[in-house]
């Protein structure tokens, strides 16, 4: 966890005092919407199709138990007793009334968190590796640099007017969970003649123009990270497009300047200001990572005789093997709660939930959630002995399912049901998917697939990455589904390929159930996962069997 | 006298004018009494768009609803106005699955 400060708290108070007096205006009238729109959704509110919606930033996605109770408190005194997590690894309430949006935010920035930079054209919420600090794979804690960005990016006064939102991603490990080869900067840890510094990715992103990143300088030293970043800021701010609201992300100018004249243009203005205020010096780097409350692991052995026992049990055994990942300490291990119940709502949470949770973690886990993107809660820190009752409770409350990783592991956007920009459904169509595949030993025998629904060209869903993507559109007030497979959003980041025409909706489920039939007969092993057997054979086979006639 | 620059309204059946309330977002339809109600059965409707803009004058010069605009809709056997589109559906019944499930 990070410690925030005296200036961050009374940064916080006082941004609820102004919005508090901006909601008074609005319903007063002394505010119109025109003038009204901007200011909210600089605070992360939305109005939906039938309610307002609150976007809740959790930074690189880590939660205290306390910050989760305090948004079961939220979820349940304001809007309808859930909340749902989303693939940027914050929360959305989807039933906010305006006049108490203030009280929400109130209680919210009481714990340390907020709205802000979740909406609009500014730096959004830097996400990271939900395993942050707890994998053994990483080279530093990817969180310390996104707690650097946050810190220098929130209220930047030359970057709050962008042409269009900014997504940034980090990791520090080979296997990339923070998907940041489709955000407009991912930014990779590596090591380089034993110093480790920055893989710097420009131009990903998803939406209606898909495009993987490009890499425009293999390493940065970690000093210039904040340099690095107004350098590209300061390129796209001054030339990204903004006569065309789709065409104004930063993927559409570096695509049509070219790799090789936009990397030219960031390292002229690097040039300009590297050695400036913002070089980070050791110093700097270390006052933030000290502010990083790191549990003060137990030293315990790994595989306890409480754990070895509990494996004799099949079921239990199943779980760890799903959801149960090596931790960095000894005796640890990082725990993955599915928030995809067969039939629910992905990265749906009651309030009932999110408290139990929080329980969980001080019973358990040294008192940390994560938030991963792929809309699970994780347990990030949790001693091995203590698995057994982990799970026994995780599965009273919902989220033991065994599918992590899963073709039921479903990311969804929230769809038409609740997004005004929706052109379909895309809840209904998970839950009818994950009911379709609701056989734990079946889904286990299909193994590791990856199955993305967004509602909209916006992309939400990320369809464009998933193994299996779907994306909705309408025809004449019908929904259809277009399918694409082979797209992966990880180290080899690619884009599915769509397999042909839109699919009616009430055909959707049997569609991917023979898209998975297919894999099962092409398969050579069931080693060879689905999207190998895509890369190997390619989308025909996939495609006769799709559109066959039954 | 209107713009020229103003696009001309393009109806295709009974229309409606519907807004989300400023207060918490409910959805709300314009009445003949050029009130709001949430219920789509009170809406006025209308099917010319001299109509459906004198409703959408009305409706953009009230501050208590936020982002009127038209919306087609089917007619009952005693003329009761109900939404045309599944978004519309929506708009009026809430999302299309169970969705709360807290204690």
């Amino acid at each position: 966890m990070y410690a925030y400060d005296e200036f961050d708290r009374a940064f916080l108070a006082q941004r609820i005092a102004e919005f508090r007096g901006q909601v008074g205006r609005r319903i007063s009238g002394a505010l119109g919407e025109e003038e009204f729109k901007p200011l909210r959704l600089m605070n992360g509110v939305y109005l939906q199709l039938h309610a307002y919606m609150l976007r809740v930033c959790i930074p690189y996605g880590t939660l205290s138990s306390t910050q989760l109770r305090r948004l079961a408190r939220v979820a349940r005194r304001y809007d309808k007793g859930y909340g749902h997590f989303t693939t940027r690894q914050n929360i959305q309430f989807h039933w906010i009334k305006l006049a108490e949006l203030p009280d929400a935010m109130a209680e919210l920035a009481e714990v340390g968190i907020h709205g802000i930079q979740t909406s609009g054209n500014c730096i959004r919420n830097t996400t990271t590796d939900p395993f942050a600090g707890a994998t053994p794979e990483e080279l530093e804690d990817p969180r310390i640099y996104a707690e650097i960005i946050r810190q220098w990016s929130t209220l930047h006064p030359e970057f709050t007017y962008l042409p269009r939102k900014f997504k940034i991603a980090i990791t520090a490990s080979k296997h990339d969970r923070a998907a940041i080869r489709v955000h407009d900067v991912g930014l990779r840890l590596h090591t380089r003649d034993g110093v480790t510094g920055f893989e710097v990715v420009v131009g990903g992103g998803l939406g209606r123009t898909p495009y993987i990143g490009h890499t425009i300088r293999d390493f940065l030293p970690k000093e210039d990270l904040l340099s690095y970043l107004e350098a590209i800021l300061r390129t796209y701010n001054l030339g990204g497009r903004r006569d065309n609201i789709y065409k104004a992300r930063i993927k559409i100018q570096v695509h049509e300047l070219g790799v090789p004249a936009f990397t030219e243009l960031v390292e002229a203005e690097w040039a300009q200001i590297r050695d400036g205020a913002l070089k980070l010096n050791a110093t700097a780097i270390d006052d933030v990572r000290g502010r990083f409350i790191i549990p003060d692991f137990e030293p315990l052995e790994d595989q306890p005789a409480e754990l070895v026992a509990a494996l004799a049990d099949p079921a239990f055994a199943r779980w760890h093997e799903n959801a149960v990942e090596p931790h960095k300490a000894p005796g640890h291990a990082i725990v993955t709660l599915s928030l995809k119940p067969v039939g629910g709502t992905p990265g749906d949470a009651t309030a009932d939930q999110m408290d139990a949770i929080a329980d969980l973690a001080d019973a358990y886990a040294y008192g940390e959630i994560r938030v991963a993107h792929e809309q699970n809660l994780i347990l990030p820190h949790v001693r091995q002995k203590d698995l057994p009752a982990l799970w026994a409770r995780a599965q009273e409350i919902g989220v033991a399912t065994t599918n992590i990783g899963l073709v039921t592991d479903i990311i969804s956007c929230p769809g038409m049901d609740y997004c005004s920009l929706a052109n379909t459904r895309s809840i209904p169509v998970a839950q009818r998917i994950s009911e379709r595949f609701a056989d734990d030993a079946r889904i286990r025998d299909i193994g590791k697939l990856h199955l993305n629904i967004s509602g909209c060209i916006n992309a939400c869903g990320h369809h464009h990455v998933g193994h299996i993507g779907i994306l909705g559109v309408e025809k004449r007030d019908e929904e259809f589904y277009q399918v694409t497979i082979g797209g992966k959003g990880n180290a080899k980041a690619r884009l599915g390929e769509i397999i042909g025409p839109a699919i009616p909706e009430s055909e959707i489920v049997n569609v991917v159930e023979r898209l998975v039939e297919t894999y099962l007969d092409l398969r050579t092993s069931p080693q060879e996962t689905f999207i190998a057997v895509v890369q190997r054979l390619g989308i025909e086979p996939f495609k006769e069997r799709a559109y066959a006639p039954r | 006298m209107a713009s020229p620059l103003q696009k001309k309204l393009k109806l295709t059946g009974p229309t409606v004018v519907t807004a989300n309330r400023l207060l918490d977002g409910v959805s709300v339809w314009l009445t003949e009494a050029g009130t709001w109600s949430d219920d789509i059965a009170a809406a006025a409707v209308v099917t010319t768009p001299e109509a459906v803009q004198a409703l959408l004058d009305i409706a953009h010069a009230d501050e208590s609803a936020v982002g009127a605009y038209m919306a087609r809709v089917a007619l009952d056997a005693v003329g009761r106005p109900a939404p045309a589109t599944l978004r519309e559906r929506i708009r009026v019944a809430g999302p299309t699955f169970a969705f709360l499930r807290a204690s």
